[in-house]
Formats: C-alpha cells, structure tokens, sequence
C-alpha cells in the first residue's frame, strides 16, 4: 500500500487551480501531432474534463491528460514520467496527452530537474498519483452499478464488472470519481502486471521537435515584446565600472541600456544561487539582431573586483556555506602549478583504515600516478535565454530553468514581490547538464522586464554563455599503491582535489575493499565560478581511479576485470569499514554483464578494449571501449555497456540516454577544456572550444540492463563517468602510452595521431 | 532599414531589415518561423541550418540582403504535416533528446538525401560533421539518415 501525500487531494488542487488559473493554457492542436497512431483511432478532445488529482484529469470521452511534474532538458522526463502514472492509472497509452506541469509547489513535490534523480524520487509519488485516480473510477463505477468495488476489474482505461457484465471507459466515470473521498493508501501494481512501464514508447514531443514547433523559451514570443541583450565583464575578477549609454543611443531599434543587479546585500543565497557577475548591462530594443549589434558597440569600462564573500544555503538544506570570492586575475598555468604541489603536500584526511602509512613503509614497490582535467563549460545548444513579464506587482517567467524550486526564492528578493505574485512557466530546455540548475537568466530577464514594466526576451550569445562560469571545476587526482615483493596489493592512497572543489568520494569503491586504505582531500580557493556537471566529481573521479586501477591490474598481473571482481568480492564479503558507499554485488554484476556482453577476452580483430566501471547517482554501470588506430587517427569502434538502475521505465529512451552520455564523455576525453590567461576564457565559441561531432562518435554503442525489480535510480548521469577511463585504457592498449591528462588530444597529437 | 521581398516555404513575405540581418533573425523575429534555432551565430554548429535552393546553409550567416532571389525552405516548410521521411526516421529511431539542435540536423540530412538519395556511411558521417549535438545523439542520426535514404 502506498500512502497518499497531501498534495495529491484534488480538493487542494482546485483552490489553487482556482487561483492559478492563467497558467494552464492548454495547445489543443497538437493531439493530432503527437500521436503514433493513426488519426482515425483518435479520440477527440473532450467537451469537459475532470481533475482527479494534481497530476492526472480525464475527459467525458476518456482522454486522459497527465502533467509531467519535472521540467525537461532531454532526459525523456515528460514522456517517462507520464508513463508510471498511466501505469497505475491503467491507461491505454494511445489515450494520453502530456502536458509541462508549470512550478506548483503546492501541487507538486520535487519539480527538479538534475542528480538523475527525477525517475527514483518520482517513483512512488507518481504511482500513488496513478492509482488513487484508478481507484476513484473504481470506486465510481462501483457506486453507479451498485457492485462491490472489489469486484471490479481495469484494463487499459475500461472498467468492468465481469459478474454483471457491466463495462465502462473511464470518461463515463470521471465526473463521479472527481467527487469521491479521496482514498488514504492505494494498493500498487506488482511489477508482474506492469504494461506501460517496461515497454519503449516515443517522445511525447517528438512530433514538435522534428516540424519546428515552438517548444523552447527561445521560441516564446507575445504581443509587444522587447528583446534585450546583456553585456557582462570580460574576465572573472573583473567587474562593472561604466557604461556609455550614448555610444549606443542612436543605433537603429535600441530603446534603453541599463544595469541590473541580481542580489539586493541582505539577500542569503540559495546554493543555486551561483552567478559569476552579479551587476551586468542590460541592452533593450526591437529584435535579437538590433540588440547583439548594439552589445558590439556599447562602450564599458571595467575595474578589478575586491575580494568578496557571502553566504549561501548548502545543497537540500545543508548547514550554510561561506564563499569567499578572492580577488586577481587567473591564470590556467598558474593553477597547474598549484595542483601539482598537492602532489607531496598534505590534504585533509577524509577516510582511513587499517595503517596505510605503515603499510607502504614496508612495500616492495609503490606505485603512484597524477591525473588532471580541466575546467569545462557545459555549452548547452540553447544559450541562456528567459522571457519574463513583470508590470506592476505581477511577474510571469517563462525559461529554461532545472530547479524553479531554487530560483523562486531570488526572484522574490530581486524584484520585491511576494512568490504568490511570481509565476514561473517550465519550458522545454535545450540541453541543461547541470547549468540550469543555475538560473541567474532567469533573475536578469525578470529585473530587465520590471524596469521596462513590458514583455521581454533576454538572450545570450553564444560567447556570453561560454564565458559566465559555472564551470566544471579543474581537478587533480594523485593516486599511489603499495605492492608487496609477490604484487600483492598492501595499500591504496587517493589524495584529490580541485578548483575550487574537491571531486573525492571517500567512501566508495574501492574503499571497502582494502584493509589499509587513505583518502585525503584538498581544494584551492578561486573566483571562477563552477556549477554541477553531469555527473559533479563523479566525471572525474571516476576517470582517475579507474585508470589508475587498469594500471594497478597491469602491474600485478591480472586481468582489470578479475581485479576489480576480486576487490568487490572482498568488499561483499569481508567489507572494511562501515560507511562504504556502494553495493558490491550489484557492482561487480555490471562488469558481469559487460564482460559477457563484450566477449571480453575475444575481441573484434583489430581493436584494442579498455574497461572500467563507476557508481554513481544510485547506479552502477560498466563499460567497455573499443579503439582501432585508422590511418594514424583513433577510432572508437564500438562502446557496450551495461548497467543496473533497478526497473527501466522507457527502455529505448534510456539507451539513448546512455548512448548520449558516453558519446559526451568521449567528446569531453578527447577535447573538453577551458582555461583562463588574465582571468579570460581562452574559449568563447564552437570554433575554438572543440566538441565531439558526428565523426568522432562510436560507430555502435550497445546498451544492456540488469534485469532488476529494485526501484529505479539514477540514468542520466551513472554513463558518464565511466566512460573516460575506459576510453583512456583502451587508448593505451593501442597505443603503448598512458593518458593522466585531459584532455587527451594533445598527447595523442604528439605522437602523431591525427585528432 | 528596407524592404526585401522574400520566398520563404513556397509563399512570398516581405519584410523591413537592416540588410545584414541573418536571415536566422529575420526567420525568428520577423516571421515568427522560430523552428531554426540559434546556437553559436557563427555557422559553428548548424543549429541554424535552412535550404536556399535545396542547399543546406547556416541562416546565421545568410544576410536577408542575400535571400531574395532564392527559395528559401525552414524546417516549418519542409513537409506540411511534419511527414517527411526525414522527419519520419527521426520519429521511428526516437533520436532527440532535447531536441534545440534537431531541426538543423534534419534541414542538413534533407538537402544531402536530395542531392544524393543513397549515401555511403561515409557520405553521412561528412554531411552532418556540421551539426553539433550536445546530447550525443550522433549514433541515432546516422540511423535515422539510413532509415530515411530507404524510404525516400
């Protein structure tokens, strides 16, 4: 049984429908669109409908609408999520339409989008949701035809009574089901029963994205909207000194230029409240083209920026944080040397057991390797952009925003207007990764269009978006092994770091599985500003201890799955410690897989494998790499990879989620980097900053999952970080060298491969 | 600011530009035809593809002052009901995950289909090494490429 949140008693949900009211436009033409189907088997769009609860309504003629909660950047929430509540509502698929549930938080828990978190935290919410609205119909359809409810059976959106023979679609029950009591637990499916979820169905959208359809906040355009530009400091460390509005006054449809400030001084921010500059210039006029002109020509002065600090929530309600912001200039080979004197200078330990220190005092051998990446900006295809109306005391927002949970509270300081008065729409994102968690566009739209008090669409160029930080922090990572004289292995040493923060995960594999093991951590403070990155420190982590693992097996002797099968083994049966942070089983099952998936020891001719495996995000996934060297150019022929994430909702959409995440990562591998000279990004569009084009892609990725019947967890995230070190080992088998360093590129360059 | 009398999707438009506007721009702002994306401004990542004359070419660097003479084809006008079998293979193979960067893609892979209907992995893998994708949804594109040369 599962117990019904309050959030879900329709009752609640008609008073703030009632008071929400503009919010809810619905696009009545795209049914005809979105359907696989043929449109004879269509039904039409109802005359009426029927809320049964915040997330499901159901029209007389048995059209179901479901609102996807979460707001979508591309990892198939809007379609997944519908699917669990049309599950346990026992729908037939072909009935639903899907529409962005916009942010109410009195409707809806969780509306964040990120940490792959979506599907697991969702689970039970939107099963519950689906079966306190089935049994609603139920209970209706029991009352109308005066038979027990427990004798009533559903299937595909029909509700039966065998006995009596009696039969309805849902349609013809939801006006009586939206006034029943709403039940206190719901029964839920067994697994065994499932029909929707489990079974592939296509992107809700898909029929928009492919014709056109305004489906982006980019796209958003109403009656006498003004478009604005921003003009923000060229560097970090740098900051608004003054502008000459005359040097652009007179330019063709220019109507104003201004500066915003986004943070009033007694404003505590909220940890995704990361911004690099706070204060920019705002530039308003005609169309997107006018403005980007004006941006050229506008003349600014710039000044250093003091040193600064604030405080800021820590991340789901965490004790507070202090960021100190120093001030300078920074420079990326000034940071290399920094990262290199964590090399023999102590960190903070963060894990010990057993006795490492005495452990590699009496080694035979100690084997020790540093490995580095460097800061990475997320590039999503979609610039910042965010619309925003605020005339008077009213605010509608509409962006691409991850957490509107998070930018409700700044927007409510920035424009002094209570969050009853603030309505924030979701809209379609074009890509996140993590950066929209942080939404300062939407705080700079909003200020912009309360000082013009009309519609406005703020957009950033590409070369604004590249470089205002929130970044992937640069890390450093030196790892050493003592070996006893027969390459037993005695002790494990991880000492990592970052700027300006440390990717360690000091309890996760292998500690656990070694009885004398050290993690210490360390981080150098810095004013660029970083944000979560696909995967946060897990993307790196991952690549540095599993590259130093493939080194390790080598250097013992053994096969880098056997390693790592035999370290699990210890850890699942003989664990050291107690906070180790994994299932070593369900670990060790995903190299399984991938070892059986692969052939692992039969490899295609020619081609050279590199394995690894990680945890992350509740997930674990194993991957193999396969390179072949073409005319002195590396290859990636083909990536399997398996991975256990407990029930898959959407199977397709999660191959294609994996297949997304290992072609980034190897795109990151080979070129991701940005770096600074004077505190200036050395990269500000696609002609310098390489990404991973069709090209370079795997010619085949195979995707297999662990048959599981655990809850779902993570997907979004778990296929990145494993990827690189497994692209990395792969690369040495072909190539006899090791690679420490992202991005690879460049070494590969010097040994005249082609990139 | 003038006049240009464009041919955009099979219909005639007229519109008042500065004549450097991008016909990105004036596609999106003026004609409110926002199925073209904007994603870096400077024909880097396609994102903005369009055909002028059955060519695949990147909107952010086509002045309007350039377009006039041309049919000029947008994702909106590729198919009237959005049935293309470009667009059909891209349904079939499920291949967007965001979507921002897909109708450049599928503007790109449309004008290499007419040019050649049956073309080598190689021939595609070069016709879309101009489109970026973020999401990495290169393995499927390909697919779906291959898919719509057999349903042409």
């Amino acid at each position: 049984m599962a117990t019904l949140n309050k959030k879900l008693d329709r009752r609640s949900f008609l008073k703030v429908s009632a008071l929400a009211g503009g919010g809810m436009v619905l696009s009545f033409s795209w049914l005809a669109g979105c359907k696989p189907t043929s449109e004879e088997e269509l039904l039409a769009m109802p005359k009426e409908w029927f809320e049964l609860n915040s997330y499901i309504k159901i029209g007389e003629n048995g059209v179901v609408t479901l609102f996807s909660p979460n707001p979508e950047f591309g990892s198939n929430v809007k379609t997944s999520m519908p699917m669990i509540l049309a599950e346990e509502l026992d729908t037939d698929w072909k009935n639903v339409m899907v529409e962005q549930a916009n942010f109410y938080p009195e409707r809806y828990d969780r509306q964040f989008t990120g940490g792959s978190q979506g599907i697991r935290q969702g689970w039970t919410p939107l099963r519950t949701a689906g079966a306190a609205a089935r049994h609603l119909l139920v209970a209706a359809a029991a009352q109308t035809w005066s038979v027990p409810a427990s004798e009533i059976t559903t299937a595909a959106g029909i509700i039966e009574h065998k006995a009596s023979g009696k039969k309805a679609h849902y349609g013809e029950m939801a006006s009586l089901a939206a006034t029943l009591k709403v039940p206190e637990e719901v029964p839920l499916k067994e697994l065994k029963d499932f029909k929707i979820v489990g079974n592939s169905k296509k992107n809700v959208d898909a029929q928009k994205i492919v014709s056109g359809k305004p489906l982006f906040a980019l796209d958003h355009k109403v009656e006498g909207m003004k478009y604005a530009a921003i003009v923000h400091p060229p560097a970090f460390g740098m900051k608004l000194k003054s502008f000459d509005k005359s040097s652009v006054s007179g330019m063709a449809g220019i109507q104003d230029v201004f500066s915003i400030q986004l943070f009033k001084d007694d404003y505590g921010r909220n940890f995704f409240d990361t911004t690099t500059f706070p204060e920019i210039v705002a530039i308003v006029g005609n169309s997107t083209w006018e403005v980007m002109q004006a941006k050229k020509n506008l003349a600014v002065d710039w000044e250093p920026a003091p040193e600064s600090g604030f405080e800021m929530a820590g991340f789901g309600g965490r004790e507070n944080i202090k960021v100190t912001v120093p001030s300078g200039l920074e420079n990326t080979n000034r940071h290399k040397e920094q990262m290199k004197e964590f090399i023999t200078k102590p960190g903070n330990v963060a894990r010990k057991d057993g006795d490492p220190e005495g452990a590699f005092k009496k080694a035979a051998k100690v084997i020790e390797k540093t490995y580095s990446a460097p800061f990475l900006a997320h590039n999503t295809m979609e610039p910042m952009n965010c619309f925003a109306d605020v005339k008077g005391d009213k605010a509608v927002i509409y962006g691409p925003t991850q957490a509107p949970e998070s930018i409700m509270g700044t927007l409510v300081q920035a424009l002094g207007l209570p969050k009853e008065n603030i309505q924030i729409n979701l809209a379609r994102m074009g890509g996140g990764f993590g950066r929209r968690a942080y939404s300062h566009h939407m705080t700079e739209a909003a200020l912009i269009s309360q000082k013009i008090q009309a519609p406005v669409k703020m957009v950033y160029t590409r070369e604004d978006d590249m470089s205002a930080g929130v970044y992937r922090p640069a890390y450093s990572a030196t790892y050493r092994a003592a070996l006893d004289e027969n390459n037993n292995l005695l002790a494990l040493h991880v000492k990592a770091g970052g700027i300006p923060e440390s990717p360690l995960h000091a309890n996760r594999f292998p500690a656990g599985a070694l009885d004398n093991y050290l993690a210490e951590s360390w981080d150098i403070p810095s004013n660029i500003t970083i944000g979560a990155f696909r995967a946060p420190r897990s993307n790196f982590i991952a690549a540095a201890e599993q590259s130093f693992l493939d080194e390790l097996a080598e250097e013992m002797g053994k096969d880098p799955i056997e390693f790592r099968l035999e370290l699990l083994k210890r850890a699942e049966n003989n664990p050291v410690g107690e906070r180790n942070d994994y299932d070593a089983k369900r670990y060790a099952g995903v190299l399984e897989l991938v070892r059986d998936k692969s052939n692992w020891n039969t490899p295609a001719a020619g081609v050279h494998r590199g394995v690894s495996a990680y945890f992350c995000h509740n997930s674990y996934v194993a991957e193999v790499v396969d390179t072949k060297i073409v005319d002195s150019k590396p290859v990636v022929e083909k990536v399997f990879a398996a991975v256990d994430c407990g029930v898959v909702v959407n199977p397709d959409a999660a191959i294609n989620m994996g297949e997304g995440a290992i072609i980034d990562g190897i795109g990151n591998a080979f070129f991701g980097e940005m770096a600074f000279e004077n505190g200036t990004p050395s990269k500000t569009n696609f002609d310098k900053y390489r990404m991973i084009r069709h090209k370079e892609a795997p010619k085949s990725i195979e995707v297999h999952f662990v048959d599981s019947k655990e809850d779902p967890t993570g997907l979004g995230e778990p296929f990145f970080p494993p990827v690189f070190a497994a692209l990395a080992n792969s690369l040495y088998k072909a190539t006899g060298k090791r690679y420490y360093e992202q991005p690879f590129a460049p070494q590969l360059e010097m040994q005249n491969l082609k990139m | 600011m003038a006049i240009f009398n464009l041919n955009i999707n099979g219909k005639s438009q007229q519109v008042d530009a500065d004549p450097n506007t991008p016909m990105l721009w004036v596609l999106r702002d003026h004609l409110d035809l926002v199925g073209t994306k904007f994603g870096c401004g400077i024909a880097q990542c396609g994102a903005c593809t369009i055909h002028m004359d059955g060519n695949a070419v990147r909107s952010c660097q086509l002045p309007v002052s350039s377009a006039q003479d041309s049919q000029i084809t947008t994702i909106e006008g590729l198919s009237e009901a959005g049935d293309h079998p470009v667009q059909k293979a891209w349904m079939e193979h499920d291949v967007p995950q965001c979507g921002y960067c897909q109708a450049g893609q599928i503007m790109t892979a449309a004008a290499l289909l007419q040019q050649n209907p049956n073309p080598s992995e190689e021939e595609i893998e070069n016709a879309m090494n101009g489109n970026i994708c973020r999401c990495g949804t290169y393995t499927r594109i390909k697919a779906a490429v291959i898919t719509a040369s057999q349903n042409l």
